[in-house]
């Protein structure tokens, strides 16, 4: 590992860095006593940091290459301790109640604070686990995905504005609409695939929040419309403590429905079908699946749960405008997905938890925060590029050869 | 039982079929040659709906079907099985099979299929709980076949089988072509670089070249003419 080459590339690495950031490290101009400071102790840390950091770098590369070709011949031990631990009957049941347990009690555990950026990432588990849909089983790069939130939210705030609907009678219209406007989206895309799909659902979420944000007479504009009346519980009146752990609750049911549903999807005919035409459009055709009818399925109940978590997040804020909807909430609920594990459901959850939370707790960092998140992206796609998670699918996996002899007799099953 | 009626295929502004006509009679194997892109994947395609025909007529059973989705064509009974094989690489072999019932809703009968199919095939029954892209390029295959037979086919259409595989796992393939049109009556309608082989097993068979059908003739006559010898046979 010491070897003199690889001290020389760290060397060449840093020398390379120190060059590159001598002007802005090193240099410094103060106007006003008219002279140049030279920081010399900066250009020290940049290269012994970078020095440092290539030298890590390429150590876990190479970690990871070596592991790649222990599991090539074979002399992996099977999967990775976390996921053995998550499905061996023993851990399983335990680990389960245990988080079921932390579920429940968390707001009593917590401040209403916590409480409240909890329920934020569960509206993010939601919104995953959607786009989910869409990327992870149906393969569609859907950029546009935050458009069918801003859909679910407007459609709560305006009828609860102007008809005084509840928050439960729009919950279903929320979903409807998420639907149709997914329909809507739809129709137009069902011929383009990869970049051009992404292009133009990215225009897509654009136009939505264009109108949402000039259309003043129908959207209220910039300003958006505040006082929207939180979740009811048979009209008992709640103090804020209350209705956020009320909203909570609420929304770990929702996602607790979600998570069933997606689960049942994907292991479904349809699922299926959304998961052979990601892989192979025309053996799809050529098997009798309507690729049209797939695909707008896909979009279809993939915004359905960005309705509805639309309608939970106006009931949560109270307030809404389209700046809540841009391309970077879009790019968030992406990167979710992606960072979680395409077509992993807990691999999603996980994604929204480090995702939105993180942040949350990073508080520090704030100014550095889209930096961060390049970065953490970055460094996934090169280590872990299935995700935290990955799907089952997503991996082949070789059973071992005492197995399928095992079974060989067992043909009518 | 399947008419192709002067057919004229494009992709874009390339004609890829010029005038094809073939009739295939039921229970029959029919099988079509030709060189590399000579149109013979064109012409499953059309058939299949998948690169639909500009002009000409397509009928099955006398009913036009040109002017039909894929998947209202499968339902009439005719299945593809591509070329390449194209199997769905992450799902399991039991996905797969499931795949090619898509349309299907008879549970009994789906099961009765699979049994039989992993009586044809118990290899497949071995592995049914691997991902298909996993197999073996010749097991692969053999789920291909099967992923198509799940449809329960009248017609089956049959894109270069031998693709790839090595000699002794082609004849295996082809026997069980055979086999499936001997069995249960399925119409075969074979496309193949192999012509030595398939021009063996099939009734009748036509040429192909550059888009055009050149000749046609039973099978055993196809086999001993001077010119098919040269081009296709290599003797």
């Amino acid at each position: 590992m010491l070897s003199f080459a690889e001290i020389r590339r760290s060397v060449l690495v840093s020398a390379w860095f120190m060059f590159l950031t001598f002007p802005v490290m090193v240099i410094r101009v103060n106007p006003i006593e008219e002279v140049v400071e030279w920081r010399w102790r900066n250009l020290i840390m940049v290269g012994a940091g970078s020095f440092l950091i290539s030298f890590v770098w390429r150590y876990l590369i190479a970690r990871k290459e070596r592991g790649k070709k222990a599991a090539e011949a074979g002399r992996a031990g099977g999967p990775p301790l976390a996921r053995r631990a998550a499905v061996h009957a023993g851990f399983h049941k335990p680990l389960m109640g245990a988080l079921a347990v932390f579920v429940l009690i968390f707001p009593f555990l917590f401040s209403t604070y916590q409480v409240n950026i909890m329920a934020t990432a569960l509206i993010y588990v939601m919104l995953g686990l959607g786009l989910n849909i869409v990327i992870g089983l149906a393969g569609l790069l859907d950029l546009g995905y935050v458009a069918f939130y801003a859909v679910g939210a407007y459609a709560y705030a305006l009828l609860n504005h102007h008809f005084g609907l509840g928050f439960w009678a729009v919950l279903p219209i929320g979903a409807v609409m998420g639907a149709t406007f997914g329909i809507l989206l739809g129709f137009p895309v069902l011929r383009l695939r990869g970049d051009y799909l992404a292009i133009v659902t990215l225009g897509f979420g654009e136009i939505i929040r264009l109108v949402l944000e000039n259309w003043n007479d129908f959207s209220f504009g910039p300003s958006g419309i505040a006082n929207i009346d939180r979740p009811g519980f048979f009209g008992v009146e709640m103090s804020l403590e209350a209705a956020t752990n009320y909203v909570y609750y609420l929304l770990i049911g929702l996602v607790l429905m979600t998570i069933f549903f997606v689960n049942r999807l994907q292991n479904s005919r349809i699922g299926r079908a959304w998961i052979a035409l990601r892989e192979d459009e025309i053996a799809c055709q050529a098997m009798g699946i309507d690729k049209t009818k797939t695909k707008l399925t896909a979009f279809a109940l993939g915004a359905t749960w960005a309705g509805m978590a639309g309608v939970v997040f106006a009931a949560k804020t109270t307030f809404i405008n389209p700046a809540s909807f841009t391309f970077l909430e879009s790019a968030i609920i992406l990167s979710i997905v992606v960072l979680g594990g395409m077509g992993s459901i807990p691999g999603v959850i996980v994604g929204a938890l480090v995702l939105i939370l993180l942040p949350e707790y990073l508080r520090a960092f704030s100014d550095y925060r889209m930096l961060l998140f390049g970065a953490i992206l970055v460094i996934m796609m090169v280590f872990r590029p299935e995700g935290l998670i990955a799907g089952a699918r997503r991996v082949y996996e070789f059973k071992g050869k005492k197995e399928t002899s095992d079974t060989a007799d067992g043909i009518h099953t | 039982m399947l008419e192709l009626l002067d057919i004229n295929t494009y992709y874009g502004n390339i004609q890829a079929l010029k005038g094809v006509s073939i009739r295939v009679e039921a229970g029959e194997i029919i099988t079509l040659i030709g060189a590399n892109g000579a149109g013979k994947t064109t012409t499953l395609m059309s058939i299949s709906g998948i690169a639909p025909p500009r002009s000409g007529q397509i009928l099955f059973e006398g009913r036009p079907i040109h002017d039909m989705e894929p998947d209202q064509i499968v339902a009439l009974g005719i299945s593809q099985v591509p070329e390449g094989r194209r199997i769905f690489p992450f799902l399991s072999v039991m996905e797969n099979l499931d795949m090619g019932a898509f349309l299907r809703r008879d549970r009994d009968g789906i099961k009765a299929d699979l049994e039989h199919i992993f009586e044809m095939f118990p290899i497949l029954a071995q592995r049914r709980h691997q991902q298909g892209g996993t197999l073996s390029g010749g097991e692969q295959q053999m789920l291909a076949i099967s992923r198509a037979l799940m449809a329960r086919p009248r017609l089956l259409l049959l894109d270069e089988p031998s693709l790839g595989l090595a000699p002794i796992v082609v004849r295996r393939i082809f026997d069980i072509i055979e086999r499936i049109n001997r069995e249960s009556g399925t119409t075969i309608f074979l496309v193949e670089q192999n012509a030595n082989l398939a021009l063996k097993i099939a009734n009748r068979g036509y040429v192909m070249e550059n888009g055009r059908i050149t000749m046609e003739d039973k099978a055993a006559g196809l086999l001993v003419n001077e010119d098919v010898k040269k081009a296709y046979l290599g003797i």
